[in-house]
C-alpha cells in the first residue's frame, strides 16, 4: 500500500503524462532530493526553484496566466505566510478581471504538527486558507484521497491549495490506488529513489489510472447515530480511532472526513447532524477564528432546533507556537483523549 | 527632415508616436476632469510617462498567448495601452466603473487595465507583485521557443520590495535565463517620499548588473531615445533568450493620484510638449496639425465620456460573479 508521499508522487506523474502538467517546482523539489518528504522524486517536470516563496507563488501565477498547468510547492506551510498577498491576488484575479483571467494552478504544502517539528515545522494553514476567496482548499487524510484530490486540483480551472498533513506522509492507507502493485515492496523498488548516488536512477512507474475525488465532497468514514464528528487531515484518523474504541462501550459515533475545506460539503454535515443532533468539529489550527468555528456557527444558526446538545469545536490553543518538548506540543494541539472526553460530554448532555 | 536628431525614425513613426502621446495626455486629463466632476471615486494614471509608454506599446509583438509578448504593467500605463489599441471609451468605462468596462467590469480603479487579447496582465494595486508573476509568463515563453518576451514595468520606490529582487534572481539564473525586459520608471517619487534618502545604489539599473543582466539608464522623457533603446533591447532578448533591464527617467506631472490632489506640477519636464516643440521646429508637423491633434482627441474624449456616462453600472447581485471559473457557486450559503 502506498504511503501519502508515494501517492502524491504518483498523482503528479499521472498528471504530467495525462493532464499536460508542465512544471512541478519548489525548494529541493527536483533532483537529486525530490522534495524533503520525497513526494516529487523521479518526476520528469520537477525542478528546483530559488529559495524564495514569493518567487515560487509569483511564477506559478505567471505560468497559469500563460496557459500552462503547474504544481508549486512551499516546503513547509510555516513559510507560506510571506506569500499571503500573492495568494490573495491569485484568488482574486478572475474576479478583478471580470472573468477574463483564470489561474489554474495548484500549491501544495505540508501542514500541521505531529512530528515534533517545533515552532516552525508545525503550523496549520486551513483556517488561513479558508479566508482566501477564489481558492479551493483540500486536505486529505489518506493516500488514496491524496491521489484523487491532487488530480482534481490539477484539473480544476481555479487556484487550488493542497494541504498535506506532514505527519501522514509515511502513513499507508487501506485502499490501493488503481494500478498500484499490491505488494508495497514492489512499489518501493519501482518509484523510491535509492539512497546514495541517484544520478543514473529513473523511476519505473506502474500503470496507474485516473481516480478523482471531487472537490467539495466529504466522506463518512464511520457510520453512527448518536453524534457527528467532523474532521480532516491528521485528526480524522484520531477521530476514527476514538469512534472505534467507544463503539465497544456502546457509543455510536459518525465520523465525517470533510476532505475539502472550501468549497465544503454542507449537505453531508447537515444530513448527519439532522440524524444525530450532536456535533463536534476537530482540527489542529489555532482556535480563535478557526474554520471549525464557521461550521459550528452554521450548525448553530441553521440547525438550532434539531440540536440535542451544544455543538463544539476542538482545535489548537491560540498560543504563539508549538513548543518542541512533547509536554508543550501535546498541550497545544488536540489529543485523542480530548476528543474522547468531549464526545462523552456532548453525548451526556440532556436538552 | 533632420533625421539625425530623430535617429532612424521616419516621419510616419514620429507622427504616430506624437499622436499617441497627445491622445494619452488628453485622455488622462479627461479622467482627472471626470474625477473632479464627482463622477469617479479615484484617479491614478500616467501623465509624464507618454514618451516611455508609447514606444513600448508600439514595439511589442502584440497578440494573445505565449507566442506573443506579455505585459505586466503598473498603474501609469495608459500610454502603452493606447499604443496597443485601447480606445478612450474603454479607459473611461474603467474610470467610471461601468459594467461595460472591459478590464474589470467596474470593479477596480482607473489604469488597472486588463486585456487578455494583447497579453496585458491585470494591473494590481499591490506594488511590485507583477515582477515575480512576469517570470512565470517568461518561463512559459522560453519553453515555447517562439522568441516572444515578457515586459514588466514599475515605479522606483517599489523596487525596495523583495519582489523586485526576486525577478532579477529568477530571470538571470545561469542556463535558465528568462526572456524578459525588466524596467523601472523612475520619477524620483513614491507618493510624498523622494528618491533621495531611500537609495544607496547610484542607479537602480546597477542592481541588474550584479546579476549579469544587460542594463542601462535612459531618458524616458525622450521618445526617440526610448524607442531606439527599447528596439535594441527587445531584439537582444529575442535573439539571446536573456533578460535586459532599463531604468527610464520620467516625469510625474499630476502628482501621485487624486489622493494628493491631481494638480499639475510646474517643475518637471513635460515630454509631450517637449516632443511637440521638437517636431514643430524640425517641421515634421505643422502648427495647425498640432492644434488639430489636440482638438480632435479632446472631442473624442468628450464623446467617450458621454457614451460611458449613459451605460449601465454593475448590479449588486453580481458580486459573486467570477469568484470561480465558469461561475461555479462560491457562496457557502448555497453549498
Ligand atoms: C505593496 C504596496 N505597498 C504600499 C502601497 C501604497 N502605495 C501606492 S503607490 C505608492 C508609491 C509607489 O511609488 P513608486 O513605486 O515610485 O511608483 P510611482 O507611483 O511613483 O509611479 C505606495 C506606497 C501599495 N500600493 N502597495
Amino acid at each position: 500500500m502506498a504511503n501519502m508521499a508515494q501517492a502524491i508522487r504518483m498523482a503528479l506523474h499521472y498528471a504530467e503524462k495525462n493532464y499536460q502538467l508542465k512544471d512541478v517546482f519548489g525548494q529541493d523539489v527536483g533532483a537529486p532530493l525530490g522534495g524533503v518528504f520525497t513526494a516529487t522524486q523521479g518526476l520528469e517536470t520537477a525542478w528546483n526553484s530559488t529559495l524564495d516563496e514569493r518567487g515560487i507563488i509569483g511564477m506559478a501565477m505567471g505560468i497559469a496566466m500563460a496557459g500552462d498547468r503547474c504544481v508549486a510547492e512551499i516546503q513547509f506551510a510555516d513559510y507560506i505566510f510571506n506569500t499571503i498577498d500573492l495568494l490573495k491576488i491569485a484568488g482574486n484575479t478572475l474576479w478583478c478581471t471580470n472573468g477574463q483571467y483564470n489561474l489554474p494552478l495548484t500549491v501544495m504544502t505540508p501542514v500541521g504538527a505531529g512530528i515534533r517539528g517545533s515552532v516552525y515545522h508545525s503550523h496549520s494553514f486551513d483556517a488561513w486558507a479558508s479566508r482566501l476567496a477564489g481558492w479551493k482548499v483540500v486536505m486529505p487524510s489518506n493516500p488514496l484521497d491524496a491521489y484523487g484530490l491532487l488530480l482534481s486540483c490539477i484539473l480544476d480551472p481555479n487556484p487550488c491549495m493542497f494541504l498535506n498533513p506532514k505527519a501522514l506522509m509515511r502513513v499507508r492507507g487501506e485502499d490501493l490506488i488503481p494500478g498500484e502493485p499490491a505488494d508495497e515492496r514492489d512499489l518501493k523498488n519501482l518509484i523510491d529513489a535509492p539512497i546514495g548516488d541517484r544520478s543514473k536512477w529513473k523511476a519505473k512507474w506502474p500503470a496507474i489510472q485516473e481516480h478523482l475525488v471531487p472537490i467539495g465532497k466529504a466522506k463518512i468514514t464511520r457510520e453512527g447515530q448518536q453524534i457527528t464528528v467532523v474532521s480532516y487531515g491528521r485528526h480524522l484518523l484520531l477521530c476514527n480511532e476514538v469512534a472505534d474504541q467507544l463503539k465497544a462501550e456502546g457509543y455510536s459515533v459518525e465520523v465525517i472526513d470533510l476532505r475539502s475545506i472550501y468549497p465544503y460539503d454542507w449537505q453531508a454535515i447537515k444530513n448527519s447532524v439532522l440524524k444525530t443532533g450532536r456535533v463536534l468539529f476537530v482540527n489542529e489550527d489555532t482556535d480563535v477564528t478557526n474554520f471549525g468555528e464557521h461550521l459550528c456557527y452554521r450548525v448553530t444558526t441553521e440547525l438550532f432546533y434539531h440540536l440535542m446538545a451544544a455543538p463544539k469545536v476542538l482545535a489548537g490553543k491560540n498560543v504563539p507556537g508549538i513548543g518542541l518538548h512533547p509536554h508543550l506540543e501535546d498541550n497545544s494541539v488536540p489529543q485523542k483523549h480530548e476528543i474522547e472526553s468531549l464526545i462523552r460530554e456532548i453525548c451526556a448532555e440532556v436538552p | 527632415m533632420a533625421t539625425n536628431q530623430f535617429g532612424d525614425l521616419d516621419k510616419k513613426t514620429l507622427t504616430q508616436i506624437y499622436q499617441l502621446m497627445v491622445k494619452s495626455r488628453v485622455l488622462e486629463e479627461r479622467l482627472i476632469k471626470i474625477y473632479r466632476a464627482g463622477e469617479s471615486y479615484f484617479w491614478i494614471g500616467g501623465p509624464g510617462e507618454e514618451a516611455w509608454g508609447v514606444p513600448l506599446g508600439l514595439l511589442a509583438r502584440k497578440g494573445q498567448g505565449p507566442a506573443f509578448d506579455f505585459f505586466h504593467l503598473h498603474y501609469r500605463c495608459t500610454p502603452t495601452l493606447l499604443s496597443l489599441g485601447l480606445t478612450m471609451v474603454d479607459s473611461i468605462r474603467l474610470m467610471m466603473n461601468r459594467a461595460t468596462d472591459p478590464s474589470t467590469g467596474g470593479r477596480n480603479f482607473s489604469n488597472h487595465y486588463c486585456f487578455p487579447q494583447w497579453n496585458v496582465a491585470p494591473v494590481t494595486s499591490p506594488l511590485e507583485v507583477q515582477y515575480p508573476i512576469a517570470c512565470g509568463t517568461a518561463h512559459v515563453q522560453k519553453r515555447l521557443g517562439k522568441k516572444s518576451i515578457t515586459i514588466v514595468t514599475g515605479g522606483d520606490a517599489g523596487t525596495a520590495e523583495g519582489d523586485f529582487a526576486s525577478s532579477l534572481i529568477l530571470a538571470s539564473r545561469k542556463g535558465q535565463e528568462l526572456p524578459m525586459l525588466i524596467t523601472v520608471q523612475n520619477n524620483k517619487w513614491g507618493i510624498s517620499t523622494s528618491y533621495e534618502g531611500q537609495h544607496g545604489e547610484t542607479n537602480i539599473a546597477d542592481r541588474a548588473k550584479a546579476f549579469n543582466i544587460k542594463s542601462r539608464v535612459i531618458n524616458g522623457n525622450d521618445p526617440v531615445e526610448t524607442y531606439i533603446a527599447l528596439k535594441e533591447d527587445m531584439e537582444y532578448i529575442r535573439n539571446t533568450g536573456k533578460p535586459a533591464f532599463i531604468e527610464a527617467h520620467v516625469s510625474r506631472l499630476y502628482g501621485h493620484s487624486s489622493a494628493s490632489g491631481a494638480n499639475p506640477v510646474q517643475n518637471e519636464i513635460d515630454p509631450v510638449k517637449e516632443f511637440e516643440q521638437r517636431l514643430l521646429k524640425a517641421k515634421v508637423i505643422t502648427d495647425d496639425e498640432a492644434k488639430k491633434t489636440w482638438a480632435d482627441f479632446e472631442a473624442e474624449g468628450i464623446r467617450a465620456t458621454e457614451q460611458a456616462r449613459s451605460e449601465a453600472v454593475p448590479t449588486a447581485e453580481s458580486v459573486w460573479d467570477h469568484t470561480y471559473a465558469q461561475n461555479e457557486n462560491a457562496d457557502w450559503r448555497k453549498f
